[in-house]
């Protein structure tokens, strides 16, 4: 996906940059709200990632004037403020959600895709390969006539799975994509969700391909 | 009836007193602790019903009644020698005198009714009747012709016939009497004719008396014709009032209060106390025993009535000038020629 | 509240004063009326008894060097007109005595009229006497004719009485009206203040403008102290918030910065040591940004509780809005929020501190909940007047000792083990919940999991 970062903080902007490109999405980063514009003028995004407080202005104003242009790209709201009143007037003035700093990045994940998820059919995520057609907003799968919405941690496996294919994934890895750092895990748990996907891929063109002793790949089945 | 001892008269020459005791009687119980001895200008037979009255109420009581003149009891009352529990005077002026004078002890009656203010006069003297002076002119004296009806046709007839009523007189000796001297300036004070009628009277060689009871008796007996300032209670209680006509003259007819002085040097406060209290109230309440000591005074005008009233100006005929030129006037103009 | 030290009493103290003040005058009035009504009966019991006197006089005469004196009937009578009277005369030509009562007190203070008054004692009673005076010449000589007449004291004492009476009721009935009126006096002197009292506790708890209300002139520096007062009191309420705000902000914005670059490390990282020590560190990071983020969070609520913006709060709604908010974070872990209604409720209360307690409680039950469990929210309604919301989880529940002590600041429950917390969630939750007047109960459910309820009353 395509994102817009609006953020003054140097080093904080960097590491979510670094840190969303690594799950594979683009990022341009503004640093203020007059560059923010630019880029908007510009540029179509699936997302814009704001913070309120800007050297040139207030976020919230960048939030109201969008609005009122009726922008349709959805917008989440960073705040370092916790002050829960702020939270409340920023829905109001047109956020589609928020998020406090420090950002835990799954959470942002979560929200992003819930937010997108709202907005509708604007976005084109679908990725299709023979008889499987997996949305990954939509958190819908459909292998030939079966169709099958899948829960968040098998939608993210897949989603992982399905962006590198062909790569390996260690056990230990897809742990720390999929859980959280507080929760005590252990690798099986990755089993289980493996197990889950290859029954909803049965008679599917692509599948998951175990590589003993070094973890999971999806594999995508040559069509003819 | 509750007679034990008759009644006495008694002359008792009390020689340190120096007064003389004209009747006396004992009612009641004489031995028991109850006893009340009355000191009275009242004859015994006007005051005894009274006194019945009160025994049949408090029998255990016995009352030793004395009738003195009324100079005598203030004579009895000034020496200071012999008490009283009660005493009873016709003479307002001197029961006056003898209440200022601090003799009397002060009482508020314990009766329920309400006694007409005349009667009282500062809680020390209790008036209990109204009894008006009279001219009683005897039957045979002036068969055919007009009874008068005023001082003045008084005058007038005895002028038209001296001869006939020459000695036939009577009326009373201010010098010894305390009522008459009353009546005698009542009828000076308020009537003009009063000094010109003595002065035909003194023409006349009227007799002086010392009671009206005397005069009556005269006036029955025949001896007199003419008995002026007698006490019409009197003159209607004798029995042989038809012998005479009751005249009140219609100028002006003084009308006396007899009254009661409780004395502070009595020793029987209470019982005297229940006797006033017993007087007023067979007076004030009892409409039959009221005619019997007040002469029913409602045919008379009003306004032809002198109803004398207790209070200090009764002193004023007692003071000593006064009193002097009065009597100095009166005996200049009744003493023609001194008679008895 | 610390309730104000109360000493005295403005309106107790001026009907006090006033009320002395009325009582004083009443009593001199009292007797005043007394000592001119005594002086009035004097003199018209001397008027009458000088009459007398002097109608003796009129009536003496000189006769050839003899006195004769003929008083009048009056002269006496009118001394007993009214009351009953013991009278007393006494006549005197040249301090010899010729009539009368003896002994009867003279009056000698003549003043220029030779006429003069006495209250003395005659006859054991208490008289007032008047001596009139005359001076005659006989054949050349001199002589005074004293004539002293007394009365007793009944009228004048009966007529006292009266007046003393009178004057008591006017006294009486003067310090009764003074009173009342005094009582109104004070009342409607104290009026500005509690004028004053009503507009400031018409205000809502954050208008700290400055007053507008009209006051007396006495009144106008205690209101500018006021008005300056409130003024200090908003900066420095504002200052206290925009320093959470900026502390908030210089404590996260640092930390967001650590854990990210913490992840992309491990994301590098394959040797299972190393592995072990990012994820200590990053979890270290996490509960350090909760605590921040919850010390923050309770300096807040501490802040606005005690200043509660009061409306009308759809609880159905709050309910919704808040479990939609946190389904993302629910979905991280599979656990699926439920919620149910059995009334429809509104709440007097903050509508912030309400949605941040509702989202604690819940936040809480999500994180100690186990993978693919439910967390339930319910709203019922409980003994009509009030609310109840409750919100269980599947999880390990709390350990049996004192669920209640999980409310202290930073005490968290025993098998917590593993699970970052700061400790303060349910700290904060019960702050908002008793600011708001209501009960926080925390149980163990039977068969497992916790349930935190919480009642309000309700609208």
């Amino acid at each position: 996906m395509r994102f817009l970062l609006v953020e003054d903080n140097i080093s904080l902007a960097k590491v979510v940059v670094d840190r969303l490109s690594l799950d594979g999405h683009v990022i341009d980063h503004a640093k203020d709200i007059a560059t923010a514009n630019e880029y908007t003028a510009t540029t179509e995004y699936d997302l814009i990632l704001l913070d309120i407080m800007l050297p040139d202005g207030d976020g919230r104003d960048f939030l109201t004037t969008r609005r009122s242009k009726n922008y349709k790209t959805p917008i989440i709201v960073l705040t370092a403020r916790s002050e829960v009143s702020d939270k409340v007037s920023l829905l109001d003035l047109g956020a589609d959600d928020y998020m406090t700093k420090p950002i835990d990045f799954s959470e942002l994940e979560a929200r992003c895709r819930a937010v997108l998820r709202r907005k509708g059919d604007s976005v084109q995520t679908n990725i299709s390969h023979g008889n499987v057609s997996f949305d990954p907003v939509a958190a819908t799968l459909s292998v030939g006539k079966e169709h099958v919405t899948l829960r968040t941690r098998e939608l993210r496996l897949l989603e992982l799975l399905i962006s590198s294919p062909g790569q390996v994934f260690s056990k230990s890895k897809l742990v720390d994509r999929l859980f959280s750092y507080d929760q005590s895990v252990t690798e099986n748990a990755i089993e289980v969700y493996i197990a889950r996907l290859r029954r909803h891929l049965v008679g599917a063109d692509i599948s998951i391909t175990t590589i003993r002793g070094m973890g999971y790949k999806l594999e995508k089945s040559i069509i003819l | 009836m509750r007679f034990f001892f008759l009644a006495i008269s008694l002359v008792f020459a009390n020689l340190t007193n120096a007064f003389e005791v004209e009747e006396r009687a004992f009612f009641g119980n004489q031995t028991g602790k109850s006893k009340l001895s009355i000191i009275s200008t009242a004859d015994i037979k006007y005051f005894a019903p009274m006194i019945e009255l009160f025994l049949e109420r408090y029998p255990n009581y016995g009352i030793d009644y004395s009738v003195v003149s009324s100079t005598d009891v203030m004579k009895v009352m000034y020496s200071k020698k012999t008490s009283y529990d009660l005493i009873i005077s016709s003479a307002m002026d001197l029961q006056v005198k003898l209440a200022n004078d601090g003799f009397a002890k002060t009482y508020k009656p314990n009766i329920d009714i309400t006694i007409p203010s005349w009667s009282i006069w500062n809680n020390m003297i209790f008036g209990f009747t109204q009894e008006p002076a009279a001219i009683v002119i005897s039957k045979t004296a002036f068969k055919h012709d007009h009874f008068p009806r005023t001082r003045q046709e008084l005058i007038n007839k005895l002028r038209e016939n001296p001869d006939r009523f020459k000695r036939r007189m009577g009326t009373y000796d201010l010098r010894r009497s305390g009522l008459g001297y009353l009546f005698a300036t009542q009828d000076a004070r308020a009537t003009e004719t009063y000094w010109r009628l003595t002065e035909v009277m003194g023409q006349l060689e009227t007799n002086l008396y010392c009671c009206s009871s005397n005069m009556i008796e005269d006036v029955v007996s025949g001896e007199i014709d003419i008995a002026y300032n007698v006490l019409g209670s009197y003159a209607n209680n004798h029995p042989l009032s038809d012998k005479y006509v009751v005249i009140y003259p219609s100028d002006m007819t003084t009308v006396m209060s007899r009254s009661m002085i409780l004395p502070t040097s009595s020793g029987n406060e209470r019982s005297a106390k229940l006797f006033i209290d017993h007087v007023l109230e067979t007076v004030f309440v009892s409409s039959t025993q009221r005619t019997m000591y007040n002469l029913s005074l409602s045919t008379y005008e009003e306004n032809s009535l002198n109803r004398i009233k207790l209070g200090p100006g009764l002193m004023v005929f007692l003071d000593q000038f006064k009193k002097q030129k009065f009597l100095a006037e009166w005996e200049n103009a009744i003493l023609q020629t001194e008679k008895r | 509240m610390k309730k104000p030290i109360v000493k005295g009493s403005i309106k107790r103290r001026l009907s006090a004063l006033l009320t002395i003040v009325a009582a004083i005058i009443a009593i001199f009035l009292y007797f005043l009326i007394q000592s001119v009504s005594r002086q009035i009966a004097q003199s018209s019991q001397d008027n009458i008894l000088l009459a007398s006197a002097t109608s003796i006089i009129d009536s003496s005469r000189f006769n050839k060097g003899e006195l004769s004196i003929d008083l009048p009937y009056s002269s006496l009578s009118m001394l007993d007109t009214v009351t009953d009277e013991r009278v007393f005369y006494s006549i005197k030509l040249d301090n010899k005595f010729l009539s009368g009562y003896k002994f009867l007190p003279k009056a000698d203070a003549f003043e220029t009229n030779n006429i003069a008054y006495l209250s003395g004692n005659f006859l054991e009673q208490n008289v007032r006497v008047v001596t009139v005076k005359r001076l005659f010449s006989i054949s050349g000589q001199p002589v005074a004719l004293e004539v002293s007449v007394a009365q007793t004291l009944n009228g004048l004492t009966k007529t006292l009485a009266n007046t003393s009476r009178a004057s008591l009721v006017v006294g009486v009935t003067f310090f009764l009206i003074a009173a009342v009126l005094s009582f109104m006096l004070a009342r409607s002197a104290v009026n500005p203040l509690a004028r004053l009292t009503r507009s400031i506790s018409k205000r809502g708890p954050k208008d700290l403008r400055p007053l507008a209300t009209s006051v007396p002139t006495e009144m106008v520096p205690l209101v500018s102290s006021l008005n300056s007062l409130m003024l200090r009191l908003e900066k420095s309420l504002t200052r206290s918030e925009d320093f959470i705000t900026e502390a908030a902000h210089r404590v996260r914005t640092p930390l967001t910065v650590v854990r990210a670059q913490a992840e992309m490390i491990l994301r590098h990282l394959d040797k299972p040591k190393n592995r072990k020590h990012i994820k200590e560190i990053i979890r270290a990071i996490d509960e350090s940004s909760r605590a921040a983020g919850q010390l923050l969070d309770h300096a807040m609520v501490t802040l606005r509780a005690d200043n509660l913006v009061l409306e009308k709060v759809n609880m159905n709604q709050l309910i919704s809005d808040t479990v939609e908010r946190l389904q993302p974070v629910a979905d991280l872990r599979d656990i699926s929020l439920q919620y149910q209604f059995f009334c429809q409720a509104n709440v007097v209360g903050d509508t912030i501190l309400l949605q941040n307690a509702l989202y604690n409680i819940i936040d809480n039950a999500i994180k100690y909940s186990p993978v693919d469990s439910t967390v339930h929210t319910t709203m019922l309604s409980s003994k009509k007047t009030y609310i109840e919301i409750k919100v269980n989880d599947t999880g390990s529940g709390f350990t049996l000792d004192e669920p209640s002590r999980l409310i202290e600041r930073f005490k968290r429950g025993e098998n917590v083990e593993g699970i970052i917390g700061s400790g303060l969630g349910l700290t904060i939750v019960h702050e908002v919940i008793q600011a708001h007047k209501g009960k926080l109960e925390i149980k163990n459910l039977v068969g497992g999991g916790a349930c935190v309820s919480f009642f309000l009353p309700s609208h």
